[in-house]
């Protein structure tokens, strides 16, 4: 086992970890009254995430629906200013003024954190052609669930992404339900991957539990993107093991079914890899440390940190003022 | 009187209604096998079935437009919208097919349809999710708007949705679902016509006209000050936003002499501007004072629980407002 591949893991680890127990600790906070409003975990998505943070280059842009929060660790956003924002605090990545569902970090390339299904696709192909129309090499992700594959916003953001060949790639997630509906229920196809073609794009489809393959597939997909030869479209096979938001009990699925699920979990599998690689229980338990003291700290902060002011809410509403 | 849920009343109208007609149908995301998102259509799958109970993909356009082009042909759709947030991807079936079709067919074609669903802010759901929309659709000639603030409203305004050839925007609120109240039972059939206000309270000095969740915080607010500042409020629901009960406004208003407007919509060109127009052109050699309207501020609405809470009509804003029209300001 190369020395690179198991410092990659370990990193991989790190990043994996550091999400789970994000969402966990917010899970409490919002039981115990502190963050309000919807909260939508991408609890058993992170592999999928930091496939994505580790395979993008600087200056690349990525847009992701209200389950947010794990794509903007990943790429970098740090948990105080996370936590902060989902305790609606003025040092949180909005500033208090998003909240859960509505993360930005521009420094970082993360572009939102946005609510209305199927929205943000078309934004996210608006990036992607402001790379072509500047002669520049960025490449935007686009995430989205399986549940976003039937609105129009899809339809209309694929159809000119694919027609003038944005550097983007559109990245389905398919959890295999959106909030309570099955996906039998929602599309008479089993393989989304299949639309791409109606647009001219490059389908790709796999099981995105493994880090490694859902970068291998992803860095495909970007290389053609940056090289001029249009998007893709990305379906992959994932899961959450939440409820699609805080007030969602998921009854419909079976706990055999989520057992079953959770065998595939992500942050097992790398632990697998990690162990097979005969790497030192220490150094796996440092990271894990390590990880509770920076989510400690985050709620630490969030919690100490100032509510934002009135006039915040005045100065935001436009650039120019009257 | 029995009591019960808004929640409880809405469902009790869509099954009433669906036993009635089997060309009435509801058809949204979640409204089936889930019971409803906010659970108001739960038990409706199990009684009639997925004929007549309809999951539908989460493409508002798509089903908005079936429902309209349903409802052109002969059945009498009610589509769910998860939450009127959501009725913007399906904005032009609204505004430009089933509001028009009647008019543009010379009166040939109807558009018997019901659009019903969650208005307003929940709790901190920012500001893609916490829309109030009666200003947009009570804007549209060929559109008739209700928007009950009690469990027997609720339920008799939205028979009366139902059994209308028009289309029909019917916002529910989103943070009333568990509100109780008197409701009259099943047999009686009530119907809530449109067009008629509900005097919720009756009071000599300023005409309160509120809607909503809002108009709990105003009717809350009357009835402190009545008893705090002997100030006397006659408290209006229009209970529909197109049309607007005029005569319950102007005899009010003719009454008090005074006026103040509490809505959650942002006031700028709101139903509430409307009203204002109403009562300077029909009212103004009754009014003492200028008319006010307490709406929510001009701004989208904010995740932070302190500024969302600044946002909306507070109690202080309504008091500050009824004092100022009754020279009441100080305390
Ligand atoms: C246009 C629109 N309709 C409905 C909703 C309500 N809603 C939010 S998330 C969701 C399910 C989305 O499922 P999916 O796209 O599969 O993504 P997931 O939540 O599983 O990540 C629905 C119906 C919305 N936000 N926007």
């Amino acid at each position: 086992m190369s020395e690179v591949k198991v410092e990659r893991w370990l990193d991989d680890y790190r990043e994996m970890l550091l999400i789970r127990r994000f969402e966990e600790e917010s899970a409490r906070a919002y039981a115990q009254g502190k963050i309000g409003g919807f909260l939508h975990l991408y609890i058993g998505q992170e592999s999928i995430a930091v496939a994505a943070a580790t395979t993008i280059e600087k200056g690349d842009l990525v847009f992701q629906t209200y389950r947010d929060h794990g794509t903007a660790l990943a790429l970098g956003m740090t948990p105080e200013a996370a936590m902060a924002e989902l305790f609606g605090k003025d040092t949180g990545c909005s500033r208090g003024l998003g909240g859960s569902m509505h993360y930005f970090d521009v420094e970082n390339g993360f572009y939102g954190g946005w609510g209305i299904v199927g929205g943000h696709l078309a934004l996210a192909a608006g990036a992607a052609f402001r790379s072509k129309y500047l002669g520049e090499d960025q490449v935007t992700l686009c995430f989205f669930g399986e549940g976003a594959t039937n609105i129009g916003g899809f339809h209309e953001a694929m159809s000119l992404a694919g027609l003038w060949k944005l550097p983007a790639v559109f990245i389905c997630e398919n959890n295999q339900y959106a909030m309570g509906t099955p996906l039998s229920r929602t599309s008479p196809l089993s393989d989304l991957s299949v639309k791409a073609a109606g647009y001219g794009m490059v389908g790709d489809r796999f099981e995105g539990y493994d880090v490694d393959v859902v970068r291998e597939h992803l860095k495909k997909a970007i290389d053609r993107a940056r090289s001029g030869e249009g998007p893709s479209f990305l379906e992959i096979e994932t899961y959450r093991f939440r409820g699609h938001s805080m007030s969602d009990p998921g009854k419909y699925r079976t706990a055999e079914e989520l057992e079953e699920r959770k065998k595939k979990d992500p942050i097992l599998l790398i632990l697998g890899k990690l162990r097979d690689a005969g790497v030192d229980e220490a150094k796996i338990e440092a990271i894990e440390d390590e990880v509770e003291e920076r989510i400690e700290a985050a709620l630490k902060h969030a919690d100490e940190a100032p509510f934002p002011e009135e006039s915040l809410l005045y100065e935001t509403v436009t650039v120019e003022k009257f | 009187m029995r009591e019960i849920t808004y929640r409880e009343a809405l469902r009790e109208a869509l099954f009433e209604e669906m036993r009635r007609d089997d060309r009435v149908f509801l058809m949204g995301e979640e409204v089936g096998h889930y019971d409803g998102a906010y659970k108001v259509s739960q038990g409706l799958l199990a009684e009639f079935g997925e004929r007549r109970v309809i999951d539908t993909p989460i493409a508002e356009a798509g089903f908005a437009g079936i429902g309209i082009g349903a409802a052109m042909t002969g059945l009498r759709p009610i589509v769910e919208f998860m939450s009127w947030n959501f009725s913007f991807v399906a904005f032009d079936q609204i505004i430009s097919n089933a509001s028009k079709t009647y008019s543009m067919s010379g009166g040939k074609i109807k558009v018997p349809i019901v659009f019903r669903g969650p208005n307003g802010a929940a709790a901190q759901v920012a500001a893609q999710h916490s829309h109030t929309v009666e200003a947009f659709y009570a804007h549209i000639p060929g559109l008739w708007v209700a928007n009950p603030s009690t469990p027997r409203d609720a339920k008799g305004l939205l028979k009366a949705a139902i059994r209308m050839d028009d289309p029909v925007v019917f916002l529910e609120g989103e943070t009333l679902y568990n509100l109780k109240g008197e409701v009259p039972d099943a047999s009686e059939d009530e119907i809530i016509p449109f067009g008629k206000a509900r005097i919720a309270r009756e009071g000599k000095d300023c005409t309160l006209i509120a809607w909503g969740a809002p108009f709990h915080t105003a009717l809350a607010v009357a009835d402190r000050l009545a008893k705090e500042a002997g100030i006397e409020c006659d408290v209006i629901d229009p209970r529909t936003l197109r049309p607007i009960d005029e005569t319950a406004i102007l005899e009010s208003v003719a009454k008090t002499n005074r006026c103040v407007i509490v809505h959650e919509t942002w006031p700028y060109g709101g139903p509430g501007a409307e009203m204002v127009d109403l009562i300077q052109r029909e009212a103004f050699d009754y009014l003492d004072a200028p008319v006010l309207r307490v709406g929510s501020l001009d701004v989208p609405m904010p995740y932070a629980k302190n500024l969302e809470s600044l946002v909306l009509p507070t109690p202080e804003r309504i008091e500050t407002a009824i004092r100022r029209v009754t020279y009441r300001e100080e305390r």
